[in-house]
């Protein structure tokens, strides 16, 4: 028995290259998460004042805080500024922050679902299935639903080409990388002629509209739209945080996950019509915006691991951090130009995405 | 003495196919039963029916007392747990995490108390503290199946549902993971196990069912299910049947032509029986 002893101390070394003990893994979930905090809080303050009118942080700082009744901090100097701020840069700010936070947790989702961390609503369709519906309803005057028809029509679609996806892909509890790529393919490609039908249709207006969404902007957020969003994205991520716990069984296969008391098929339909909810709210308004929820959770992922709870909650902040400094960006890089956000993050992601698809396989079937 | 597990006439078709057809078993607390058969004989299909995973199309099942379909997931992931032969993770979860995820049928219950305890016991009984810490995804087969283990041991349930078990496992955790079978079974587990070592089979059940073509052909103690005609003639495969000359305990052995190099052809000469070949063990210190 001492001979086994001894080689497991000599093995120790190789093996703490590896992810580490309780206690470490905690302290590291922490520190990210508040680090991402205060990233995001920053960023926002410098975001906000950033553009053609100057706000420094500090008055961005304390324009809000006057607003919430608080005498703390310097207003705006500028004459402008404090209009500025809050009819032009806190909604963008705020949508971007939303937008960011529930693609991340669609995409965390939908690898969960999958079990497949290459998932992404933009790759795979979800996105642009989403932006058929906004734009049928732009094209037809559609209004059921008074200011929330696009989200519902968004919502409908979206959900239907998850459906799709989910049920063409999978086969023994997960989809192998290659169908999902495929599968991607044949409803970005289906989705695609129903947005060129859209386009053909209508008239000058809504085909301008359907252009800017598939190439993603938040140019021209309104604080009605953010109030619309909001709430959709407040339950998406609170169910998502819910089932979290259940989700990391999922990955033990579904008989597994089963047999330790799971709900499987309860617990799917509610992470596809969860995921359909954030992705529909997020393209409603900005467009397709593809890539977050593939390059987040999978950075997250390498930082903290795969238990979902920490994971989602790094992910949104992440995700929210990201298209916060993809937005000041694509509004500040060239001057006196809005370039389209979503151009910018498939910029990054695409390279992204090929690297992971190597990396996969290069593991084949191992999903480390 | 109620049965933990008790299953009747159990019958499976899968597209119109007979995969199972009228097994009845029953599984008292205390106990160790194991399921051989040769391959595509209906033990993983029979253990798949227990579990409630494969549907049914006659029979009953009833699970401590009360009939499969009447319990609710999460209560009867409190009453048995189940190792499969899969034992793949999608993400890169350490092999702590994943016995941990053994204790989720105790989320909110009084016993929750005991989780860090459960997983450190299963982590230890399994011998697998050296790669505990490990990502499940960089770890090789046994190892892999060792972890799963300690996932349903860590489950701490009454009934344990076991498919080959030791398929991917080296000599010694082989016998690991029977003795803790064995262990549980005396601390008053029922355990099902699916066994393709007709010698484990033999040194650890209390009973052996042995299934054929979908069939339960014969049910009862080691000594009575493994007779050499049986054996012989359920596996298309002679063998002869041994008992150890020291400790008393069944031993099957495939009967083995003689077979070494150039004398494979050689019909002139005497047949070497396997039985003289057979250096056999030493008695188990345990």
């Amino acid at each position: 028995m001492t001979a086994v002893d001894d080689r497991s101390r000599t093995d120790a070394p190789e093996s703490s290259a590896d992810p580490l003990p309780r206690t470490v893994t905690a302290r590291r979930r922490l520190l990210l998460i508040a680090g991402l905090a205060i990233a995001l809080t920053a960023m926002a303050l410098v975001s906000a004042g950033t553009g053609q009118l100057y706000v420094s942080p500090a008055e961005v700082f304390g324009s809000i805080m006057h607003a919430i009744g608080l005498d703390l901090g310097p207003l705006p100097a500028h004459p402008n500024g404090e209009s500025a701020l809050w009819t032009i840069r806190f909604p963008r700010v705020a949508m971007s922050i939303v937008i960011g936070a529930a693609l991340a947790a669609a995409g965390l989702l939908m690898q969960a679902v999958f079990g497949n961390p290459l998932a992404d609503p933009g790759v795979i369709g979800v996105s642009s299935g989403a932006a058929l519906g906004a734009s049928a309803t732009i094209v037809f005057g559609w209004a059921f639903f008074g200011e929330w028809t696009i989200a519902v029509a968004a919502f409908i679609t979206g959900l239907a080409a998850t459906f799709v996806v989910y049920f063409m892909s999978r086969s023994g509890g997960k989809t192998e990388v290659v169908t999902l790529v495929l599968t991607g393919i044949a409803v970005n490609a289906f989705t695609g002629a129903g947005l060129a039908l859209m386009t053909f249709l209508g008239d000058q207006a809504a085909r301008e509209q359907i252009v800017f969404w598939q190439l993603g902007s938040l140019n021209g957020s309104r604080w009605q739209q953010f109030w619309i969003v909001l709430p959709l994205i407040v339950v998406g991520v609170v169910v998502a945080f819910v089932i979290s716990r259940r989700l990391d069984l999922l990955s033990l296969g579904e008989r597994s996950a089963r047999h330790l008391g799971v709900n499987v098929e309860g617990l799917r339909i509610v992470a596809i019509v969860v995921t359909a909810l954030l992705v529909a709210a997020a393209v409603s308004f900005a467009g397709i915006i593809a890539f977050v929820g593939l390059v987040i959770p999978h950075l997250m992922r390498m930082i903290i691991g795969p238990a979902h709870r920490p994971l989602l909650v790094a992910s949104v902040l992440g995700g929210a951090l990201l298209l916060l400094t993809a937005d000041l960006v694509a509004r500040t890089a060239v001057p006196m130009a809005d370039l389209p956000i979503g151009m910018l993050t498939s910029l990054v992601g695409g390279p992204f995405f090929f690297w992971l698809l190597r990396r996969a396989r290069r593991s084949a079937g191992g999903w480390g | 003495m109620r049965a933990a597990v008790d299953a009747r006439g159990v019958s499976v078709e899968i597209d119109g196919r007979q995969i199972l057809a009228d097994a009845s078993i029953r599984v008292s607390s205390g106990e160790i039963v194991a399921l051989i058969g040769p391959n595509g004989a209906g033990k993983s299909t029979l253990l798949a029916a227990l579990t409630g995973d494969q549907a049914r199309t006659r029979g009953t099942i009833e699970i401590a007392g009360r009939p499969l379909e009447d319990w609710k997931l999460k209560e009867l992931s409190q009453q048995r747990a189940v190792l499969l032969q899969e034992n793949g993770v999608f993400f890169p979860f350490t092999v702590e995490q994943v016995v941990e995820m053994g204790r989720a049928p105790w989320q909110r219950t009084p016993l929750d108390h005991d989780d860090e305890e459960a997983v450190d016991e299963a982590i230890r009984l399994t011998d697998i503290e050296r790669f505990r810490h490990r990502q499940v995804p960089s770890l090789s087969g046994g190892e892999r199946a060792r972890s799963a283990f300690a996932r349903v041991l860590a489950q701490r349930t009454g009934i344990l549902l076991l498919d080959e078990p030791t398929a991917a496992l080296d000599l010694r955790h082989q016998e690991d993971v029977l003795r803790l079978a064995r262990q549980r079974a005396h601390a008053g587990d029922a355990v099902i196990v699916v066994l393709h070592d007709l010698n484990l089979a033999a040194a650890y059940a209390d009973r052996i069912a042995l299934l054929s073509s979908g069939r339960i052909v014969a049910q009862g103690s080691p000594r009575e299910v493994l007779t050499v005609e049986r054996i012989s003639d359920v596996y298309a495969q002679p063998v002869e049947v041994i008992t150890h000359p020291e400790t008393g305990a069944t031993i099957i052995l495939p009967v083995r032509e003689a077979m070494s190099v150039g004398r494979a052809n050689d019909d002139s000469l005497p047949r070497t029986t396997a039985r003289s070949r057979i250096a056999l063990p030493r008695k188990a210190s345990s």
